[in-house]
């Protein structure tokens, strides 16, 4: 096969799995290694400069590092990144003299954004260190979007929230508070050079059976009533509820429902416990606060008694799979349930609504009722407006809306100074020997054979007295070193030279993963098939290196190399080396550049 | 050398052996030899050819000398028993442990300076009685301890690091092992892990005295131009003989050659080599054809490896001896210490 080209920084990205899929690419293993060190405020620029939100991310983010992360396929469970983030939050003290500015004299562009949620604050956040006029218009009293509207404080205090929209908005952002945008057509008409619109999925989906509207007073739409309880306007539930739904909205809401007087909620949801939509962890603190979650039961009928609601219907259903391999849900013929409540809260998903963008203004919709949208400009098809976030390709979470605010940031500036969009500019990389002696690197190679390390929560009663108390305490500053120490450091990188290899086979031998193989060459499959341990895992890719002596090619199967760097201290000649791979995606001109640590 | 240990983390897809173990279940201390060294080479075939064989490890006693390869029972088979010897006294050791005990698989491991030098003598005897073991010369032809002396086996002409040229003729370790009628006799390479661990295993199996003169590359003091043990000569200058497949009759043949270009050779326990000739004329079972054939191959400059000699009627120094089956450990008092009666009686037969 091919050799490797090293010098493509894809492939080194790849190898660095958490960072690759993370939507805005954080450089994980750089933030974690920060926290080992105990240089908390750097692990949080490193964040803060990538996904803007670290604080609020550590603790709701959905996470798509962690199935990735490499030690996931080597031991049991992954690295616990996501609260390694917060622990940098938590502890970085006041970083306000670190953060940067906005340029003082501004580039004289002006950018309006819909809706203050994530993706309006990243995009906002690095236009304005770019020397743009950023204004966001909200139609809540404060900025935040869906994370101030939506989380229930018990998972986010509102602390957070504060410090963290603060930090963007303390860029001479202007918040226009309380301003709902009724007409594009009307933002088009003001002096903006170019608007974000990040107004999210704010609709939530309603459920249309028998008796919805004669018992209509105790049934609420779950992300309005959320809100209701976020912004104090909810205090109290009756005792016995029913939430409808499996995604993060339905745990969110039943586990508000406990603290708020419910003590008998349940959760049913249509589809099996492990095809739900919500996070495994969620699903795991909703049952860890005694709430059962009933699967296989599809609503047919809210009952009702002299216009009061007494229960909900439900039939009951198994999955099959259909000629084609398609799951579907067949009923089981058995009598219907009846399960009584005092009130249901309906969580069955979010939908877009832009009833406020006009259809003859230049900007197309698809047949769904949503903007045409380039996914690599986030250009709408009127070429000043862009989108970002649940707004531009429906319903996601709060680290895509972020990496989406990065690039249609990018976008919006380019598009500013006459620039092609679709001409991305290249992320910045860096590769950097990390040897220090004969057996000295300047990373903590030694490999943690630790399990992942719980997060402390607050006691069950305590935390459901009170809906502002906050569920999980954060690591403390041991198991923050010792889950942090688990981190395979897998940016950095197993870089071979062909040319200083002698074929002693030293590196095959000491390998504890098996992963590397001296070879006579051959196309990838059959390559694969006989390496010393069978590369069977296609996602992850074969390092291959020619040029040896006798004619044999180097093939390494990154899947589950620990980075262990026991190839390199073990190569006489120096042939294998671990090198640093730092790659952050390129952000508007002049923002945060200072950021990226030493 | 390396201070880290090697992480207890494995591939998730390890294979086990039909004794349900992994082949990091074969594994010893870290190596602290120099980074590169053949040796530990050699000691990785060890733990795949133990492994393939699915020996079990505390079966097994290995037992060394002194030098480099001396250290190496450390690295690997970490469950065995081991015995680090006196210098170049390792075969006298062994012979005594097999005497005791002949239910054990033995395994000595030495060097050039170990076995060619201090240990000759030794080395000559315990080929000689046909003493059931593995002995393994890891031959790097130069003296590593201490800082790249030419050792017995380094040849005529070749250079040190420093660039002195040796004048001494070289020691072949497997020329005179055939000449003292070791009865399994072969020569390999650290840098061919496929070929050593074929022969590693066939010598495992072998009911007699089987030798392996392995060269392996000192990267520290024997690796440069000039030298005739580094990588790269021996790459350049190997010929390989033939190559082995161990039938124990347990796994099917996997491979058909082309007739006449394979041999099978049944040893007296049942045990099937079969070889894939490289050389189309040469015959295993022939001696005096061996020792020609290696000095034809040393005239020419080249290193001769692979199966050189096997006697597939091969005795051990129990069957000479006639001795008992049950190994001493196993045997009561009264066997062991018969009596004065038994005591007279074999001096009465004496008289």
């Amino acid at each position: 096969m091919d050799a490797t080209d090293i010098a493509d920084p894809d492939y080194f990205h790849k190898v660095v799995d958490c960072q690759y899929a993370c939507p805005a690419h954080t450089p994980v293993p750089e933030y974690i290694r920060l926290i080992a060190a105990g240089r908390h405020a750097d692990a949080y620029l490193v964040n803060w400069h990538s996904n803007v939100l670290p604080g609020i991310l550590g603790r709701t983010c959905d996470r798509p590092c962690e199935p990735a992360c490499r030690r996931g396929r080597v031991e049991e469970a992954p690295v616990a990144i996501c609260r390694l983030k917060r622990v940098a939050a938590d502890y970085k003290g006041d970083i306000t003299a670190r953060l940067p500015a906005a340029p003082e004299r501004g580039n004289g562009k002006r950018v309006a954004f819909v809706g203050a949620g994530p993706a309006s604050l990243a995009a906002a956040r690095d236009l304005a260190l770019g020397g743009y006029d950023c204004t966001i218009f909200e139609a809540d009293t404060r900025a935040g979007g869906m994370i101030r509207t939506q989380i229930p404080r018990f998972r986010l205090p509102e602390t957070v929230i504060d410090e963290e929209v603060g930090y963007i908005l303390d860029l001479g952002i202007t918040l226009r508070a309380g301003a709902r945008i009724d007409s594009l057509r009307a933002l088009l008409a003001e002096p903006f050079d170019a608007i974000f619109v990040g107004c999210g999925a704010p609709r939530g989906r309603d459920l249309d059976i028998p008796g919805r509207a004669e018992a209509a007073a105790n049934i609420h739409i779950g992300i309005d009533w959320l809100s209701s309880v976020s912004f104090g306007h909810v205090e109290r539930i009756g005792r016995r509820v029913v939430v409808l739904g499996g995604g993060n909205t339905a745990m969110d809401c039943c586990r508000s429902a406990r603290r708020l007087g419910g003590e008998d909620v349940r959760v049913v949801v249509r589809s099996g416990y492990a095809e739900m939509k919500a996070s495994p962890w969620e699903k795991e603190d909703a049952l860890r606060e005694d709430i059962p979650i009933l699967n296989f039961m599809v609503p047919i009928e809210f009952t009702h008694e002299s216009g009061r609601l007494t229960g909900v219907l439900f039939e009951k259903v198994e999955a099959r799979h259909d000629a084609e391999g398609r799951r579907e849900l067949v009923p089981t013929g058995e009598p219907p349930v009846h399960i009584p409540c005092d009130d249901v809260l309906v969580a069955v998903g979010q939908e877009n609504a832009f009833p406020w963008i006009e259809r003859d203004i230049g900007l197309a919709f698809d047949r769904r009722g949503m903007p045409v949208v380039d996914p690599l400009t986030l250009q709408s098809t009127h070429p000043r407006v862009f989108f970002g976030g649940d707004a531009a390709f429906g319903p996601k979470n709060i680290i895509w809306a972020v990496a989406h605010g990065h690039e249609a940031a990018v976008s919006i500036d380019r598009v500013c100074r006459g620039l092609d969009p679709r001409e991305r500019p290249a992320p910045h990389v860096s590769l950097a020997s990390q040897k220090m002696g004969i057996h000295e690197w300047s990373y903590d190679n030694a490999v943690s054979t630790d399990q992942r390390f719980a997060v402390p929560h607050r006691a069950k009663p305590e935390a459901l007295a009170d809906i502002r108390a906050e569920v999980e305490l954060g690591y403390d500053d041991r198991l923050a070193f010792a889950e942090a120490q688990r981190c395979l450091n897998c940016d950095v990188q197993t870089v071979f030279s062909a040319r200083l290899c002698i074929e002693c086979d030293a590196c095959v031998d000491i390998c504890p993963m098996d992963c590397i193989t001296f070879a006579a060459d051959g196309p990838e499959a059959e390559l694969r098939a006989r390496l010393n341990a069978p590369a069977l895992n296609p996602d992850q890719a074969i390092y291959v290196a020619s040029g040896l002596k006798t004619g044999r090619i180097m093939a390494k199967d990154e899947d589950v190399c620990l980075h262990c760097g026991l190839c390199a201290e073990r190569c006489p000649t120096g042939a294998w080396d671990m090198q640093r791979f730092l790659l952050t995606t390129a952000q508007v001109e002049h923002a945060c550049r200072s950021l990226s640590p030493a | 050398m390396t201070f880290l240990p090697k992480p207890k983390l494995h591939h998730p897809e390890l294979p086990t052996n039909a004794i349900g173990l992994t082949r990091r279940d074969y594994e010893g201390a870290i190596s602290t030899l120099c980074a590169g060294c053949g040796h530990d080479s050699i000691s990785a075939a060890i733990i795949r050819a133990c492994f393939e064989l699915a020996l079990p490890p505390h079966r097994i006693a290995k037992l060394s000398g002194i030098g480099c390869s001396s250290k190496t029972p450390t690295y690997f088979l970490g469950q065995a028993h081991g015995f680090n010897s006196v210098h170049g006294r390792m075969p006298s050791v062994l012979t005594g442990a097999n005497l005791a005990n002949r239910d054990l698989i033995y395994l000595g491991v030495s060097g050039d300076g170990d076995s060619a030098s201090i240990g000759l003598g030794q080395f000559a005897h315990a080929l000689r009685r046909g003493v059931n073991m593995v002995y393994v010369v890891e031959n790097n032809g130069v003296y590593g301890l201490t800082k790249g002396q030419f050792s017995a086996t380094s040849d005529r002409g070749s250079k040190s690091k420093k660039g002195a040229v040796n004048a001494d003729t070289a020691i072949d370790l497997a020329g005179l092992a055939l000449e003292l009628g070791a009865s399994f006799v072969a020569r390999s390479f650290s840098g061919d892990r496929e070929q050593l661990v074929s022969l590693l295993k066939a010598a495992l199996l072998h009911p007699g005295a089987a030798i392996i003169d392995c060269i392996s590359p000192c990267v520290a003091f024997n690796n440069h131009a000039g030298s005739t043990k580094s990588y790269d000569y021996v790459r350049h200058h190997n010929e390989a003989v033939n190559r082995i497949e161990i039938i124990t009759g347990r796994e099917p043949i996997a491979v058909d050659y082309a007739p006449g270009t394979t041999v099978a050779v049944t040893q007296h326990d049942g045990t099937v080599l079969r070889l894939r000739k490289l050389a189309a004329d040469y015959d295993i079972e022939d001696r005096a054809a061996a020792i020609g054939f290696l000095e034809g191959r040393r005239r020419e400059g080249e290193i001769a490896t692979g199966l050189l000699y096997v006697d597939p009627d091969a005795q051990d120094l129990h069957a000479h001896l006639g001795t008992i089956e049950t190994p001493l450990n196993a045997l009561d008092e009264t066997a062991l210490c018969p009596g004065a009666d038994a005591l007279a009686a074999i001096n009465a037969a004496l008289r």
